[in-house]
């Protein structure tokens, strides 16, 4: 048991190589793009919506599909009304603050670790971020539920309380609903995968007696 | 008694024989069948598969229904009315502030020919106008959004505006002539036995701003009483230039179908307008009716008669703007002038003779070609492949003849009675050949009986290659004259009205900024409409209150329209995606009337609804 906590202890305590650092530094570049691309798209088919009205979630905002001709977020809530589902607005979504805010912090905490350069800082970082995204679509799929499930009960068109997919296809009375992840959330994919390749690129695991780590 | 019984069989048969024979040989005298090319390929040439658009527009006159008709080519299928002079509840048009006050007192109008604005002799797709022969008005028609903006008129001094709309290259102008000739000032009187000498008509150019369109009363021409006509403007070599074909130059009065048609020539009226412009710059005008007229004996330079073929009904301009090409439609010939000739013989004086102090060129000089097309020449249009297009009224056909070798290629039979035509671009000066649209005056026969009251014809006629082919019968509400056609993609009209383009306060957004307020005896409502309900749903007035309704449109998606229908109040107005119109009346009828939406817009559309309360004085 001892032996196991020295053991465990020294893991952590042990030096990041320059070739982990050095993909941290990558894993925090990849992460700038989901600042700037959607974290998830929502498109909505139909016989009279052929093209698909379009919903895309970003870490920072809600937006739909805009043309001349159409302003989706406008038509989704305009349809939605009917059956009595709560109007989409950017407001109600506190998401929209706190979640680049804590992207900004893993990254910093990320730059924390390869200049500290020890293998419990990237730990830190890679198990809080994993549960920053659990959390995240968790989340994502409460407020798919919410929103399907509390319909107004005066509404004119009654229908069963339903949730939106979180990621695949659905047929919705008459609009097939499609929701996939977006670029941002490769990126933070990617992110993940960068710091789990850079733990273990560094981790040495002590055979019992003695360290004989290269520095 | 057997002798008289064979004798009675045999001439019996003789009789028989001579009625059958007789019968076969009146039969094989019967009109020539007119040929309608190979069907498989015509559908093929005119089939627009479900999802997919024509190719160009087609813009037609409606004639005294005071509309326009939108088309599409080639499958000549009528895609929309877009109301002119008349008001039109389909789109509410003259049920609202604006368009009540832009039709005025009239309630129709005479369309007869629509001009696409251009740049450099060729469409470029701003804007559309249109005359009224009967009020003496002109339209414009915005192709943003396919709305009038603006209507002109009754400009001063013409009567019956006929020699329009046509214009100028750059759209410097919209050509207007009269088409009667009548004292002038308006509202003097003269016996009409003083036609020849007291009476006058007028030629003139409606000036167009170009950067708005808005269009002006500029200079006039005073002319003697003929009637004008038809007109084109010079483009290319001819460029400053504007031509009218005008008949009764015989001065006559009476039964005009004869006393107008005795002279074999009556005249193309040339208009140098820059000379015009410099004219009215010099002061060389007389204000008529708050109008500058300019008196050619005044002003030389400024017009020129040359004479054309009896009763000349038509004068079109070739692409290059080299050729003037005048018909004359009581002879069977269509004169082409050329304008370097007519540059020329102005240039040396030849002249051969005079009208009220108006030159006449002389008509050998500046004559370059009769052609032989066939009886009854009215309009000229043309190709890409240097070929132009007669409409035939009396042979009710079109002949395809060759500019420069001046002879006759091909003639199609045309059901019936041709009056217009035109090809796709063809007043341009780059034409992009490929259609013809026939714009006929009788249809009978040629569709289901709908009784006597019957719809016009148009046919669709391929001329891509060297023979004519007629493709489709068309047929339209009364009464196109004239149309225009121009490549689809050359148009990019919106669909919605930007919200941030809804700059005018009374415009409200959000159901919370609804309200009905009042000041007097003035009640002004602010009211939305969205999928599926008005805001306010209840109006409650005093017998007697001037009651405004300011109505937006919040949908922002295309094709969502609303209307507000207040039955018994004879009122509708339909408002389109991000649009506001404004609706006045007076509260004079006590009681409780509904109001609802008229255009269908969604599953609750019957739930859209309100009540104008009315509460008695």
């Amino acid at each position: 048991m001892t032996s196991f906590l020295e053991r465990e202890t020294t893991f952590f305590e042990q030096p990041l190589t320059l070739k982990s650092r050095i993909l941290i530094l990558i894993a925090v570049l990849v992460l700038i793009p989901s600042f700037m691309f959607p974290l998830w798209n929502m498109s909505f088919y139909s016989n009279q919506y052929t093209d698909g009205l379009v919903l895309r979630i970003y870490s920072y905002q809600l937006e739909g599909g805009k043309t001349p001709n159409r302003d989706d977020l406008r038509e989704i809530n305009s349809l939605n009304h009917y059956i009595g589902m709560r109007p989409l607005l950017e407001s109600d979504f506190s998401e929209f603050t706190w979640v680049p805010l804590v992207i900004g912090l893993l990254m910093i905490l990320a730059l924390r670790a390869m200049v500290l350069g020890k293998m419990s800082n990237l730990v830190d970082v890679f198990v809080l971020f994993t549960y920053f995204g659990l959390f995240s679509l968790w989340s994502f799929y409460h407020r798919l539920y919410m929103y399907g499930h509390n319909l107004d009960p005066t509404a004119s068109i009654k229908v069963q309380p339903f949730t939106p997919p979180v990621f695949g296809s659905k047929q919705i009375a008459n609009f097939t609903v499609n929701s996939f992840p977006g670029p941002a959330s490769y990126a933070l994919f990617a992110f993940a995968a960068l710091l789990l390749v850079s733990i273990l690129l560094s981790a040495r695991f002590s055979k019992g007696k003695g360290d004989e780590r290269a520095a | 008694m057997k002798g008289n019984h064979k004798l009675t069989w045999f001439g019996l048969g003789i009789l028989f024989t001579l009625i059958i024979a007789g019968l076969l040989v009146s039969c094989s005298r019967g009109p020539k069948v007119i040929e309608r090319g190979d069907v498989a390929e015509a559908a093929i040439a005119t089939y627009v598969a479900p999802g997919d658009t024509d190719e160009y527009y087609l813009f037609y006159s409606g004639g005294h229904s005071g509309n326009v008709y939108v088309a599409g080519v080639p499958s000549m299928r009528h895609i929309a009315t877009i109301p002119v002079f008349a008001p039109y509840p389909a789109t509410g048009y003259g049920f609202d502030k604006d368009t009540k006050a832009m039709l005025g007192s009239y309630t129709w109008g005479d369309v007869h020919h629509p001009a696409l604005s251009e740049t450099q002799g060729d469409y470029d797709g701003r804007w559309l106008f249109v005359n009224d022969n009967a009020n003496n008005r002109l339209a414009r028609i915005d192709l943003r959004d396919f709305k009038v903006k603006q209507i002109l008129g009754p400009i001063p001094n013409i009567s019956g505006y006929h020699g329009g709309s046509f214009v100028t290259p750059n759209t410097e102008y919209v050509l207007a002539a009269s088409r009667f000739s009548v004292p002038l000032p308006k509202g003097t009187f003269e016996p009409i036995e003083n036609y020849a000498t007291k009476y006058n008509g007028i030629v003139a150019g409606v000036p167009i701003n170009p950067q708005t369109g808005e269009m002006s009363v500029g200079w006039q021409i005073m002319m003697p009483p003929f009637d004008f006509d038809l007109g084109d403007a010079g483009k290319g070599v001819s460029d400053g230039w504007a031509f009218w074909t005008c008949y009764n130059a015989e001065r006559a009065t009476g039964k005009l179908e004869v006393t107008s048609t005795q002279k074999d020539r009556d005249y193309v009226v040339a208009v140098n307008w820059k000379a015009a412009e410099q004219a009215v710059k010099d002061g060389k005008v007389t204000q008529i009716s708050g109008v500058n007229v300019i008196d050619p004996k005044a002003a030389p330079g400024v017009v020129y008669l040359i004479p054309a073929a009896k009763s000349p009904h038509g004068v079109d301009v070739s692409p290059d703007g080299k050729y003037i090409v005048a018909s004359g439609k009581l002879q069977s010939i269509t004169t082409v002038f050329d304008m370097e000739k007519v540059l020329a013989a102005i240039q040396n004086k030849a002249f051969s003779g005079e009208e009220d102090g108006i030159p006449v060129l002389n008509y050998d000089q500046v004559k370059e070609a009769e052609v032989n097309v066939g009886l009854g020449p009215l309009h000229t249009q043309f190709d890409d492949q240097g070929y132009a297009y007669t409409s035939l009224f009396v042979e009710s056909a079109v002949a395809k003849w060759k500019m420069g070798s001046w002879e006759v290629a091909d003639k199609i039979p045309i059901s019936y009675n041709i009056g217009h035509l035109s090809t796709a671009e063809g007043d341009t000066m780059h034409p992009s050949g490929k259609y013809l649209v026939a714009l006929n005056k009788l249809s009978h026969g040629r569709h289901m009986n709908v009784g006597p009251s019957q719809p016009e014809s148009s046919q669709l006629i391929g001329i891509s290659g060297e023979k004519m082919k007629l493709l489709y019968d068309a047929f339209t509400e009364p009464e196109p004259h004239y149309a225009q056609m121009i490549r689809a993609d050359k148009l990019k009209p919106i669909e919605v009205y930007p919200k941030e383009e809804l700059k005018d306060p009374n415009a409200v957004w959000d159901v919370k900024d609804t309200a009905v307020t009042r000041e007097g005896n003035n009640v002004l409502v602010k009211m939305i409409a969205v999928r599926s309900s008005f805001e306010p749903n209840k109006i409650e007035v005093n017998q007697g209150d001037r009651v405004t309704i300011y109505l937006t449109n919040i949908e922002q998606t295309t094709d969502e329209l609303h209307g507000f229908g207040l039955g018994e109040y004879n009122l509708n107005v339909v408002v389109d995606p991000g649009e506001m119109k404004v609706i006045e009346f007076v509260a004079d009828k006590p009681g409780v009337f509904p109001y609802y939406c008229t255009n269908f817009c969604s599953a609750l559309h019957q739930e859209m609804q309100g009540y104008l309360l009315v509460k008695p004085q």
